[in-house]
């Protein structure tokens, strides 16, 4: 099977806040990492090459310094990684990005896909299955484990807001999952050194062939407007005295919420 | 449009770099550069001390040629009202709630779509907010596969030209209304928990968490249509259902559509209580205070009580004291209840980022420092394994 894996570098979101005084965002020293959900996706990928042989491609979009992700690909045991960078892909948004990677993924061979299902830093979950539909091929997103894989389909079971589906899809397909479905491993002393010699493949808007109209700000139906603060809570009400008399002024507060406990 | 820096005067202090949500900016020879990672948010515009970062219009893109009169062509507020198994999900009337108020600022219309369910079922959406109800009945959509279920969507799209098209940001509604907003060409914002009317250009403003909770964005889609929004459950509110409004269900033929997923079984978590925290009322959570998977089975037991689910913070859920399926953070589930219990859960950011938006935070921790009290409502320090067994009790003896 060959298999592509789409990462994203991301900044570490839980370290990134916003200064209530001047609305502005506080990042110093905060580390680029690749996004967490991405190394579930590539750890699948190893897995199964190892079990059916063929290659495992990396690809991502973005500035020149996602190299550094491209290497820890590579250190963990991808075959090869492909760069997407060009100045004119700035400001995309999940359509622009979507239709730059579809552009790219088209001059691969592949049989299966792999994302993570959402990426720290945006959380849309958007850019797998919009893919997916460039491509013309089925997406399975939530993917919680691969059941079974035979030649031209796959059984995976799929997360659901209250358990779970088990579906089947034709390959090649497009698949986003979730961290249940594997433990990343470690980058070997092999894999590093081989991630310090690995030669990486860039690709700029004319080499993917994309169309000039179709990427970057001029590409993205969606803009950001601005950004600002999330608001906190300021009624927080400690209660006090042992523990029966705390529950018991809980439990009449909660039954002045006409909501719960009727 | 885009943002430039006027490298001649640059002083290469940094302080964009700093305020950059996006790492977009660089310094390069002593300036500040601005890479392809920009989002174009303007932040660093109002934090550069001497003003030289500034936008500029592009030549040609100032009015897409026709553009009032293709924006006038789409009106109308679509809700997708989604189904398991032929029953409404919540968020569905949510949206009902939402889609009315948008349609009166903009004195148009509601329309809702549903796939699969009953035609009474189509009828029923009538009272809680549609004028109109597209209804496809076709077995197809018994089972949820993403390929039907978008080709569907666009058909109708295409055919009717509606000005928004909201729906739930529920597993179902994230994965397969990216491929319609692919297709189409258009806007899409994912998880909405606020949304708006710009009362100038009668655009939707779509408000969202970015960066795990800690940021939020409001999103634009000014020159393509529809708008899409999928909107995170529990943030609008329903109207009361009313039996007596008029409106008219068109039922819809399937036609030919393709499917090259097929759903083989679907399996709920077997527990006493509900799983689907999204929807819950209620949540009662627990973290690594719960001491073991025994202090889950008490959790269980207030959150039957309350009617509600069960939910764990990652370290319980690492410790493998209850599946993944019922974790709330950054890495798990987003929820927004009416109540959320927070029992013996510290409160890292990447849990807050998961449940700070609950209408009513009750901790219970016995360690007084624990940050979780800084986003609870209420707060209870003491040791859960003492103070769970005393609520349980209390809201038994409350009940008879």
């Amino acid at each position: 099977m060959n298999i592509i894996v789409c990462i994203k570098q991301v900044p570490d979101t839980a370290e990134v806040k916003i200064n209530p005084e001047t609305n502005t965002l506080v990042r110093e020293g905060v580390p680029s990492i690749i996004n967490p959900y991405d190394l579930h996706a590539l750890e699948a990928a190893l897995q199964i090459r190892e079990q059916t042989g063929g290659k495992v491609s990396v690809i991502t979009m973005g500035p020149p310094q996602a190299e550094n992700v491209l290497r820890e690909a590579v250190s963990m045991g991808a075959d090869e990684v492909r760069l997407i960078s060009d100045r004119a892909f700035a400001g995309s948004d999940t359509w622009a990005t979507s239709y730059t990677l579809y552009k790219a993924i088209k001059k691969i061979n592949y049989d299966i896909i792999l994302c993570g299902k959402q990426a720290i830093d945006g959380d849309t979950a958007q850019v797998g299955p919009e893919v997916a539909e460039f491509l013309n091929i089925p997406h399975i997103a939530y993917v919680r484990k691969i059941d079974e894989l035979a030649s031209g389909t796959i059984r995976v079971q799929r997360l659901m807001d209250d358990g779970y589906d088990v579906v089947e899809s034709s390959l090649p397909v497009l698949l986003t999952v979730v961290k249940e479905i594997n433990t990343p491993r470690f980058p070997s002393l092999k894999g590093k050194m081989a991630a310090k010699k690995a030669v990486i493949t860039k690709m700029d808007m004319r080499a993917i062939g994309a169309e000039e109209e179709n990427v970057g700000l001029k590409g993205s139906p969606t803009q950001v407007r601005n950004i600002f603060a999330p608001q906190l809570k300021s009624d927080r009400r400690m209660l006090q005295g042992s523990v029966e008399e705390q529950v018991t002024a809980l439990v009449k507060e909660l039954r002045g919420l006409k909501c719960v406990l009727s | 449009m885009r943002i430039i820096i006027n490298t001649e005067k640059c002083t290469g202090c940094a302080e964009c770099i700093a305020s950059c949500p996006y790492t977009a900016i660089e310094i390069k020879d002593g300036k500040a550069f601005i890479n392809e990672y920009c989002q174009f948010c303007r932040t660093c515009m109002s934090v550069c001390p001497e003003g030289v970062i500034i936008e500029v219009a592009d030549e040609g893109d100032k009015q897409k040629a026709g553009l009032s009169e293709y924006l006038a062509a789409y009106q109308g507020v679509w809700v997708f009202t989604e189904q398991r198994e032929g029953k409404i999900a919540s968020v569905a009337y949510e949206l009902l709630g939402a889609g009315r108020r948008l349609a009166e600022e903009l004195k148009t219309q509601v329309a809702a779509v549903l796939f699969g369910a009953s035609e009474d079922a189509a009828r029923e959406l009538i009272s809680w907010g549609a004028d109109k109800v597209y209804h496809c009945g076709d077995p197809i959509f018994e089972k949820f596969n993403d390929e039907p279920y978008a080709q569907m969507l666009m058909s109708l799209i295409k055919d009717h030209k509606p000005g928004i098209v909201l729906a739930g940001a529920t597993a179902l509604g994230r994965s397969f209304i990216p491929r319609v907003a692919a297709r189409l060409k258009t806007g899409l914002t994912a998880d909405c928990t606020a949304l708006e009317i710009d009362k100038e250009t009668g655009n939707l403003l779509q408000i969202r968490p970015a960066f795990g909770g800690n940021i939020m964005a409001t999103i634009l889609c000014p020159a393509n249509r529809p708008q899409i929004a999928t909107v995170r459950p529990r943030v609008m509110k329903r109207i009361e259902a009313d039996h007596g409004r008029k409106g008219e269900v068109v039922p819809v033929d399937a036609g030919n559509l393709i499917c090259r997923t097929k759903v083989i079984e679907t399996l709920k978590e077997t527990s006493e209580c509900m799983v689907n925290l999204q929807e819950a009322e209620v949540i009662v959570a627990g973290g690594r205070g719960m001491s073991n998977a025994k202090g889950f089975g008490m959790l269980e037991e207030l959150a039957v009580l309350l009617g509600g689910a069960v939910a764990a913070s990652r370290a319980a859920v690492d410790e493998g004291w209850i599946p993944y399926i019922h974790q709330v953070g950054q890495t798990g589930k987003t929820v927004c209840p009416k109540v959320y219990i927070a029992c013996g859960i510290s409160g890292a950011v990447q849990h807050l980022a998961g449940m700070q938006s609950s209408d009513i935070i009750i901790a219970i921790n016995k360690n007084p420092e624990a940050p979780i009290f800084n986003a609870a409502t209420y707060g209870i320090v003491g040791d859960v394994n003492e103070v769970i067994p005393v609520l349980i009790k209390k809201l038994k003896e409350g009940k008879q």
